[in-house]
């Protein structure tokens, strides 16, 4: 603990960082209890601008934008830490699996070629067109294409960790493979998995917003930053700030994350700086 | 040189097998009955049975793959489903404002990115290097709808420099259909560029640390040639290589700005089909999105020969 708060002073930057997520969270959970309904409609405040009654303005129903954004909220940081924990699991399953058994490997790594040569959000419009919207199906067909990417990477890892005298070692003293894997191999590829998982997070609230936008992602109903911004786009000349706070949040959020994933990544490991992503 | 090639081109076959094997399997993998999902919600039940008949979903599954696969490799996509027209031919329509979206992005990116990429890592920790790495960041974080919305506001809605939405075709002049992709390739170029500046500075840093860099500078050249001469050219191996890798995330953003934009390209077809549940055509599109993204990544292997004599085939 002590060791943690001296690393968080010495690297302000990821300090901040945490801080904007943690509130973001915070403000994620207490969404519910502190605002208006996000749904309730009002016909007679339709696209009122900023101001004393409504802080961010209303949409084209009377809907209370600054409820609706920091509704929207959590929507971005549900997908975006599901798809990150659903990425890591299935990513470091087949990268563990590909960097010790080799024919799991060739055929493994042609499956992962194949997926990265279609566009990610090519593949996850086409998930979500067929699943249907729910928020599950956001997650599985936002994570489909960010699988091969850290599977590869905690690959590479493997392949160099392997070659380690201390995995010799153990493999002497008769360590069995399912030990070896999470003992020995597995905590030492856990630097560059976290940093790619940050990416990974980031580019989550991305694509999810791409999907709603695209009308391909939450169901229309829930109020999520690319729902709003695909019903602000109708207006952006009467009431630009329909789509401009899910858009500021949104870049926000993302944006905070990337930087901490930055900040993380030359702290873990100085050599990977520009190499990943 | 040729053996290379040929070799090559023949190892780009089990990837798009893998791909069209994937498209086909993207379709089996619905819950429920396929013919029922891309009815749609109205559909009567002949309208179901003749869609099964169409995508010969009746058959046994391996059938339908083998059907497939050799219909791909004739070069026959299929018929759409709501505007019954060959798939192929739907492509030839609507493919030319996307190959200038994604050109004109190309080449704004280049323009752009190198030379801030390499202005950074020259003036390494000044507030330049902060400066390009700040819109770097920002780049990559910033959704292709959000800077599409703001550009939009700023220069078509306030200013009115540039059209709101719509393409001028190449055959009303060069100049008018430039002028009505500007805005969406800016777009579009926000997020490539900045990945771009991010790759040549970090690679350009590791050169620039060489020795011959320094014989360069102490036997009394000018920066400019040895940045670009000596420098620039042998970092270039990592920059085309995320060029290559970059065209996924560009083929992607064109599907959102050709929405934004509301330009009559691929993205547009991409995005139409899909919400309509026009199966084959998702189906071609994403085997071509695909096939251009291996491709473009064979012709950045093949670069490499121009940039470092060291690899030999």
């Amino acid at each position: 603990m002590a060791k943690g708060l001296r690393f968080l002073r010495r690297h302000p930057v990821i300090l901040f960082g945490l801080v904007v997520i943690l509130v973001a969270v915070a403000v994620a959970l207490a969404a519910p209890y502190l605002l208006p309904d996000p749904k309730a409609i009002n016909p007679i405040y339709r696209l009122r601008p900023p101001g004393e009654a409504f802080w961010f303005g209303t949409d084209h129903l009377g809907r209370s934008i600054l409820s609706r954004s920091l509704h929207g909220t959590r929507v971005s940081l549900a997908v975006g830490i599901m798809v990150a924990v659903v990425v890591i699991i299935a990513g470091v399953t087949v990268g563990l699996l590909s960097g010790f058994l080799r024919r799991f490997d060739s055929l493994m790594m042609r499956v992962m070629d194949g997926i990265m040569a279609i566009p990610g959000v090519l593949l996850a419009i086409a998930l979500m067109s067929l699943f249907g919207s729910s928020l599950q199906n956001v997650v599985i067909a936002i994570s489909i294409p960010e699988i091969p990417r850290m599977a590869r990477l905690v690959r590479s890892a493997v392949l160099s960790i392997r070659e380690q005298p201390y995995i010799d070692a153990a493999v002497t003293n008769g360590t069995r493979l399912p030990r070896l894997l999470f003992c020995h191999v597995l905590p030492n590829t856990m630097a560059p998995v976290l940093v790619q998982a940050t990416y990974v997070f980031a580019s989550a609230m991305i694509l999810e917003a791409v999907l709603s936008f695209l009308g391909a992602g939450t169901p229309p109903e829930v109020a999520s930053w690319g729902n709003m911004m695909a019903e602000g786009r109708q207006y952006l000349q009467r009431a630009p700030w329909m789509a401009a706070f899910p858009g500021v949040f949104l870049a926000f959020l993302v944006l905070t994350v990337n930087v901490v994933g930055d900040a993380m990544r030359d702290v873990l490991d100085p050599r990977l700086a520009g190499k990943l992503k | 040189m040729t053996g290379y090639l040929a070799r090559r081109l023949l190892a780009t076959i089990p990837v798009l097998g893998l791909v069209a094997v994937f498209v086909f399997l993207l379709l089996q993998m619905t819950p429920g009955d396929p013919a029922v999902v891309i009815a749609g919600d109205y559909a009567t039940t002949q309208q179901i049975e003749a869609i099964r008949q169409q995508l010969g979903l009746d058959r046994p599954m391996l059938e339908q793959l083998m059907s497939w696969l050799g219909r791909i490799m004739q070069g026959d996509l299929g018929h759409s489903i709501f505007s019954r027209l060959p798939v192929s031919s739907l492509i030839a329509q609507r493919i030319e404002p996307t190959l200038v979206l994604t050109l004109f992005t190309v080449v704004l990116s280049i323009a752009f990115a190198l030379p801030l990429g390499v202005l950074a890592a020259y003036r390494a920790g000044s507030w330049v290097d902060r400066a390009v790495m700040g819109f770097a960041v920002l780049g990559f974080s910033t959704p292709v709808f959000v800077v599409g919305f703001l550009l939009v506001y700023v220069f078509a809605l306030g200013l009115e420099w540039f059209p709101t939405q719509g393409y001028v075709p190449l055959a009303d002049g060069l100049f008018g259909c430039l002028r009505s992709l500007t805005l969406p390739a800016v777009t579009l170029a926000l997020l490539y560029a900045a990945l771009l500046a991010r790759v040549t500075r970090a690679s350009m840093l590791e050169v620039l640390a060489e020795d011959y860099v320094r014989t360069a500078h102490a036997k009394g050249l000018a920066p400019q040639p040895v940045l670009i001469g000596h420098a620039l050219k042998n970092a270039a191996v990592p920059i085309v290589t995320v060029i290559g890798v970059g065209i996924a995330a560009l083929l992607g953003g064109v599907v959102v700005t050709e929405t934004v934009f509301n330009i009559p390209g691929l993205g547009r077809l991409t995005a139409d089909a899909i919400m309509r549940r026009d199966y084959p055509v998702v189906q071609g599109l994403i085997l071509l999105f695909a096939a251009v993204y291996v491709f473009v990544n064979l012709l950045v292997d093949l670069s490499y020969l121009l940039f470092d004599p060291r690899i030999r085939l």
